[in-house]
């Protein structure tokens, strides 16, 4: 086995942690097509995969690798696929496939700049919104966004599990400047890694509905071959699994696929809290711009200035708790990303007009610098006194 | 086996009626692909059966196996994913011209190319059936569609020379009218272990007929029955005397290395240092 | 120590991104933290190539280097660039066979024949890039000896594991040559 079984320190990058993170938690097939900044996460799966009996294939586009990701997961396969930009794009129409039909995949976007082409090896935060909102119609939504190496380990085994649990497509929203450095690294060893796999239908196929939801709201699943018989469409369905051809059905079933996300919605919305109980200012910040973010924090409390930091670690759902809880105690939050203004409407939203939300926007394809956020914390400093 | 006994064991009965038109033949192929599956003694349970979206890519959900309803184009894909993930089910795939030729014509010379075990039939009615009449790649030129109100300029394609150009291993073309054949072609095609590919002439009465002048269906069979010269006829027949006809039959068959046996043989074995 | 950031920097080919990776790997096998990122897609296009490293004992946040500790300019196109973005206090290194021009540059500048080292004393001009390991690990001691040489090991093919330690101590060697003269 690829995953080392003991704790050991290493030098990674976020997209080798995610290779190492997708074996840990139980993929075992791979499609995909190169796109910088992703395609070290194709390259490992390649080598990595087929020692342990499992396939790659670099299919013809991004739109075939997400085709092929979903067939490989109804056949009974934990599978992903990794893209960037461009590619997000084109996948869209299948990851609502995949949405509607609930067929687990776990999707890495390593965010590029863009929009189209962009600046193809440079670092933004620009597809917050379309992670949340690239397919069309209501639909579900988990994007995870990793700010270290370790966590683009932990989050990778946490989108395959919570796609597993919940049937639906999960998207790994890293940026370049996480999937490109390396940094240490100690990966938990293989029995501290909890591994979730999809639940089996155990009625008989004569009386079994392939989408009559289980307790958590999600209909077990059988892979094709196991004898269930069982149809999967894109079009609105009953419990049945047959196009229905109507709205009652689409209302019943499209309600229910966000329900299980949001019944599960307190544990999977996750933001890590640094110092921002006592803050004055509070930094809203994810990714790699946290990093940033968190040693602003320290810098400027050196210097006198309180200042505290919530990283979101899911950006969907988004963790709006976590802005709750400070939004009676800071005189002023700064939303740091690199666009030019998408996560800000969510924490706008739980803050509730209750402090002012001041942006803080760079899309000159450099990373949101330490001093950046002082100098404006100082300038709104100055403002909110 | 008698028809009922067909559609008995093959069918999901409780979702017929079908939702195809009068006179299309649809109906046929699926008939012919369950008819085949059947000569093939097929695994029922061990047998995916993927589309993707058109009046065509509908036949899966009144056929009772594991089926795939996917999205416009994207059967191949898909169904790439299924093979490749479990080489030991069977994977057909059924597909429109619009579908296989045009949005997923990427898809089709991939597959074709990879030689993948996947045994494909396309449903060829000329026309975008399920929205209404607009031309597609496989309209011969200057056929009118609700799209080309002038006539259709495009030069349309041959897919079966196309597929064998990308690679494909067993190609073959039929027609709704020569059902008995185009049992015999799909039977063929499912034996073959590689990528194989069955084009169906099919009539569209609906929306192809009605535009280019065939009253009705039956006037659409007619035409392939004089149209259609099989490939050992041809043979003795000169270009003057085949202009304007087409062939079918076996039009392409050759045995290759079959990408899931390959990849399971030389990448699992490599990476697993078995061979060198 | 409590943080030091450097900056590798030349032409692809030199070997500058596998130094920068085997100097953060022999910083974790000291028990420090260390962050390694390198220059991609057009800033490593026209032959320039660059890797940056940040050692600390400390958790390592901001993962880029703004102004560098400590530069190693092995082409000139580097060192016109990148002597600016090294502290005043800081330390420029340059290959003096291929840089000869010195902007200027406040800090304490030391000029090695770094590549001409590798071709001449240790025969394989392909180990510059650990010659440079050797000199700037011989000038700072940024990790440990027996880090350094572990992590070089690690990493080269295990044919080449002589040569490489060759080359090593030929930088340390020189190294302590332009300290000496530094001292005089
Ligand atoms: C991405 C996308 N574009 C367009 C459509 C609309 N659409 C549905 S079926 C179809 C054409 C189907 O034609 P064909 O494949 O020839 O199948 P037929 O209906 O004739 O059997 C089109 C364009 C779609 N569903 N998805």
């Amino acid at each position: 086995m690829p995953v080392p079984t003991e704790r050991k320190a290493q030098l990674l990058s976020g997209n080798e942690a995610c290779v190492q993170g997708a074996i840990a938690a139980g993929v075992r097939f791979f499609a995909g097509y190169p796109i910088t900044p992703s395609t070290e996460i194709a390259e490992g799966l390649a080598v990595e995969l087929p020692k342990i009996g499992g396939k790659f294939i670099q299919m013809e586009d991004e739109i075939a690798s997400m085709g092929a990701v979903i067939g490989a997961s109804l056949a009974g396969l934990k599978s992903m696929t990794a893209t960037s930009g461009p590619g997000f794009s084109l996948k869209q129409e299948n990851i609502g496939f995949a949405a509607l039909t609930e067929i687990p995949c776990v999707i890495v976007n390593v965010q590029r700049y863009g929009p189209s082409t962009g600046l193809p090896t440079s670092p933004a935060q620009g597809d917050i919104m379309q992670a949340r909102w690239g397919t069309h119609g209501d639909h579900p939504a988990i994007a995870l966004m990793p700010a270290s190496v370790r966590e683009a380990f932990d989050l990778t085994v946490q989108a395959v599990n919570l796609s597993e649990e919940l049937r639906t497509p999960v998207i790994l929203l890293m940026d370049e400047v996480v999937g490109h450095m390396r940094e240490r690294v100690e990966l938990p060893a293989t029995d501290e890694i909890t591994v979730v796999n999809r639940v089996k239908p155990t009625e008989d196929p004569e009386h079994f509905l392939p989408y009559k939801p289980g307790p958590n709201l999600v209909p077990p699943m059988p892979a094709f071959g196991d004898g269930y018989r069982f149809h999967v469409t894109g079009l609105v369905h009953n419990e049945t699994g047959f196009p229905s051809g109507k709205g009652k059905d689409g209302n019943i079933l499209v309600r229910r696929l966000l329900a299980k996300i949001e019944q599960r919605q307190p544990s999977i919305a996750q933001a890590e809290l640094y110092q921002a109980d006592d803050a004055d200012i509070v930094i809203v910040a994810a990714g790699s711009v946290a990093r940033s973010a968190r040693a602003a924090v320290k810098e400027a409390r050196a210097q006198g200035l309180k200042l505290g930091l919530v990283r979101p670690i899911t950006a969907w759902p988004f963790p709006a708790e976590a802005i709750n809880s400070v939004a009676t105690t800071a005189k002023a939050m700064i939303v740091a990303e690199m666009n030019l203004g998408q996560m800000i409407i969510e924490v706008e939203r739980a803050a509730c007009g209750r402090v002012p939300v001041i942006g803080l926007n760079r899309i000159d394809a450099e990373l949101i610098t330490p001093q950046d956020i002082i100098a404006r914390a100082q300038e709104v400093t100055k403002n909110v006194r | 086996m008698s028809v009922k006994e067909l559609v008995e064991r093959y069918c999901r009965t409780s979702k017929l009626p079908h939702i195809w038109c009068p006179g299309c033949g649809n109906g046929i192929i699926m008939g012919a692909v369950m008819r085949a599956l059947d000569k093939a003694d097929i695994d029922q349970d061990k047998t995916v059966i993927v589309s993707g979206i058109g009046c065509s890519s509908r036949a899966p959900g009144y056929m009772n196996f594991d089926t795939l309803h996917t999205t416009h184009g994207r059967a191949l894909a898909y169904a790439t994913g299924v093979k490749m993930a479990n080489p030991d089910l069977n994977v057909v795939v059924l597909t429109g011209d619009g579908d296989c030729s045009a949005i997923g014509g990427n898809h089709l010379i991939h597959a074709a190319r990879r030689n993948i075990n996947l045994t494909v039939v396309v449903f060829n009615n000329s026309i975008y059936g399920m929205t209404g009449g607009q031309y597609s790649p496989l309209t011969p030129t200057h056929s009118y569609a609700t799209t080309a109100p002038y006539g259709s300029i495009d030069r349309n394609f041959d897919l079966c020379k196309l597929v064998q150009a990308a690679g494909g291993t067993y190609v073959a073309r039929g027609t709704t009218y020569h059902t008995r054949q185009l049992v015999d072609q799909i039977v063929a095609g499912l034996g073959h272990n590689g990528f194989s590919f069955i084009e169906v002439i099919t009539q569209c009465p609906m929306y192809f007929g009605r535009k280019n002048k065939f009253p009705s269906a039956v006037d659409m069979l007619k035409w392939q029955q004089e149209h259609a010269v099989p490939v050992k006829a041809a043979a003795k027949m000169t270009s003057e005397q085949l202009a304007g006809k087409f062939l079918i039959g076996e039009l392409y068959h050759e045995e290759a290395p079959e990408y899931t046996a390959v990849y399971e043989k030389e990448v699992i074995a490599k990476a697993r240092g078995e061979v060198k | 120590m409590k943080k030091l950031e450097l900056r590798l920097s030349g032409f692809g080919g030199q070997g500058l991104i596998t130094a920068g990776i085997i100097l953060a790997e022999a910083a974790i096998l000291d028990g420090n933290n260390a962050v390694q990122s390198q220059s991609y897609g057009p800033e490593a296009r026209g032959g320039a190539s660059k890797a940056e490293v940040i050692i600390s004992n400390e958790e390592i946040d901001y993962p880029k280097v703004g102004e560098a500790d400590l530069c190693l300019a092995m082409s000139q196109q580097a060192c016109d660039k990148y002597a600016a973005q090294t502290r005043p206090n800081g330390i420029l290194v340059v290959d003096s066979g291929l840089v000869k021009n010195i902007p200027e540059f406040p800090g304490r500048i030391y000029a090695v024949p770094i590549t001409e080292i590798a071709t001449s004393e240790v025969g394989r001009g392909i180990v510059a890039n650990i010659v440079a390991l050797g000199v700037i690990n011989g000038i700072t001691n940024i990790v440990t000896k027996e880090s350094l040489e572990t992590a070089v090991l690690d990493r080269v093919p295990p044919k080449t594991k002589d040569l490489n330690k060759k080359a090593l101590k030929a930088g340390y060697q020189a190294a302590q040559k332009v300290l000496q003269r530094e001292g005089e």
